[in-house]
């Protein structure tokens, strides 16, 4: 099996690239790459994504062909795809960090900036936050309930239909965190900073 | 909810690890790629090393260090100590460091801050401040690993550092680090309550109660320790037995 781990030069993703080499460990092939041929011909992809909404778009829009290529294979094709952090909330319709950014669209919502309830809450949002799981996700097989996972961000995902919500956190309100919609993942914490049980979410992701 | 989170802090000079007193007379003890293992293992929600003495020496070794321990650790890694521009901070996250710490450089030029943020974004970028008592209620900020003094106000840098994009700041008691007093929780609570962003508690742990003051009455997001831990005085998960048995909620 191939997994993509998409380096579309949206930050610093050497953290996913290690998490998925240990949890692949020879079994699986990893390749990190742009290269449009090499994401077509994988049977997975990893869609990673620090730093701005804005900024993240931008850099996926600057490699001819790869949005092209993302959709045919996530919506059109139906193959597995997990967005982790700005990966997942580029899914939406837009964003509104920096610039009001228009966004892949896979999944009718937008991306605003967590309400901070006049200062009361900090942000960032960083951090060991528990998981309240609304619906059944594959990638949860094995994950209890109020897990424990690693989150640093101040925007957060709204999407228009609920049922693509398959966790939510719990922070000034309860932020989504976590979507499934067909093969479509998307996760706003950080499995691969989540530990032990950060990598059982890759793990589960591999394994589908 | 989110949890308070411990944080052990190694101070690696020549890719072992030590700990100063007073940020003089170091001690060695320990490689820092199984020390961070250890710490991981047994529950730290991140691991921070400072490379004290990054200023004056090579980088490579602590690039090293934090390359290996990226690969074993899969939880949040900051790295500090000589970061002063914008390619050091590359260096580091491309090894696999998750944050990079900036102490001096921030105070040099506090553009340097906003220009990292905005190209690495907000969440991988912490300001380390060091900070003296000069007065009641006023403290300085300090550079060069606490030997310089500078004739700028830690609250008015602490907010600065904010507005130009810092996602986190790294608040240590000059006065403190290295006595096993606890925190200086005036100078915690004067910060946290002027700013918006988490702030760490370094300086001064020497009990499970200066932890849990550093949260309860100074504020502080997150506590940093090193010689409680490194010294096997308490172990991490009973640090966090101890918060969670006095209801600061911690990440069992």
């Amino acid at each position: 099996m191939n997994v993509t781990i998409v380096d579309y030069q949206s930050g610093n993703i050497s953290s996913v690239i290690n998490s998925f080499n240990e949890v692949a460990k020879g079994k699986v092939h990893l390749e990190v790459t742009s290269d449009i041929k090499k994401i077509e011909s994988s049977d997975k992809i990893v869609l990673p994504g620090q730093g701005s909404f804005k900024s993240c778009v931008d850099s996926l829009n600057s490699i001819s062909g790869l949005v092209e290529t993302l959709k045919e294979f996530a919506i059109i094709n139906n193959k597995p795809l997990l967005g982790i952090c700005v990966g997942l909330q580029m899914f939406a319709d837009v964003g509104y960090e920096e610039a009001e950014t228009k966004g892949l669209g896979w999944i009718s919502g937008k991306v605003s900036k967590i309400d901070n309830q006049n200062g009361k809450f900090k942000l960032p949002h960083i951090g060991w936050n528990e998981i309240e799981i609304q619906k059944e996700s594959k990638i949860f097989k094995d994950i209890k309930n109020k897990s424990h996972m690693y989150f640093v961000h101040s925007y957060e995902f709204i999407p228009e239909d609920n049922s693509v919500i398959s966790a939510t956190t719990d922070y000034s309100s309860k932020i989504v965190c976590s979507i499934e919609r067909d093969n479509l993942f998307g996760t706003q914490f950080h499995p691969e900073k989540s530990d032990k049980i950060g990598l059982k979410i890759i793990e589960n992701f591999i394994k589908l | 909810m989110l949890k308070n989170r411990i944080i052990p802090c190694l101070d690696v000079k020549n890719g072992r690890v030590v700990k100063g007193i007073n940020f003089v007379e170091l001690k060695d003890a320990g490689d820092p790629v199984e020390q961070a293992k250890i710490y991981s293992d047994g529950g730290a929600d991140e691991i921070c090393f400072l490379d004290i003495t990054a200023s004056n020496e090579n980088r490579e070794t602590i690039i090293d260090i934090v390359r290996k321990t990226a690969k074993k650790c899969f939880v949040p890694l900051t790295v500090g100590g000589g970061v002063k521009n914008i390619q050091n901070i590359t260096d580091l996250l491309l090894a696999g460091a998750d944050k990079v710490s900036i102490n001096t450089a921030a105070v040099k030029d506090i553009n340097f801050v906003k220009e990292a943020s905005k190209k690495f974004g907000s969440q991988c970028i912490v300001v380390a401040i060091d900070a003296k008592k000069i007065s009641d209620k006023k403290w300085n900020v300090f550079t060069h690993g606490g030997r310089n003094k500078t004739e700028i106000d830690a609250i008015e840098f602490a907010k600065n550092v904010e507005k130009n994009g810092a996602g986190e700041i790294l608040l240590t008691s000059m006065d403190k680090d290295g006595t096993k007093s606890g925190y200086d929780v005036d100078l915690l609570k004067s910060i946290t309550d002027c700013t918006n962003i988490p702030v760490i508690a370094s300086g001064g742990v020497g009990t499970l109660d200066h932890l849990y003051d550093g949260i309860v009455k100074g504020g502080a997001s997150a506590v940093l320790a090193a010689s409680i831990f490194h010294y096997g005085e308490f172990k991490i998960k009973e640090a966090k037995e101890y918060l969670n048995s006095k209801n600061v909620s911690v990440r069992l």
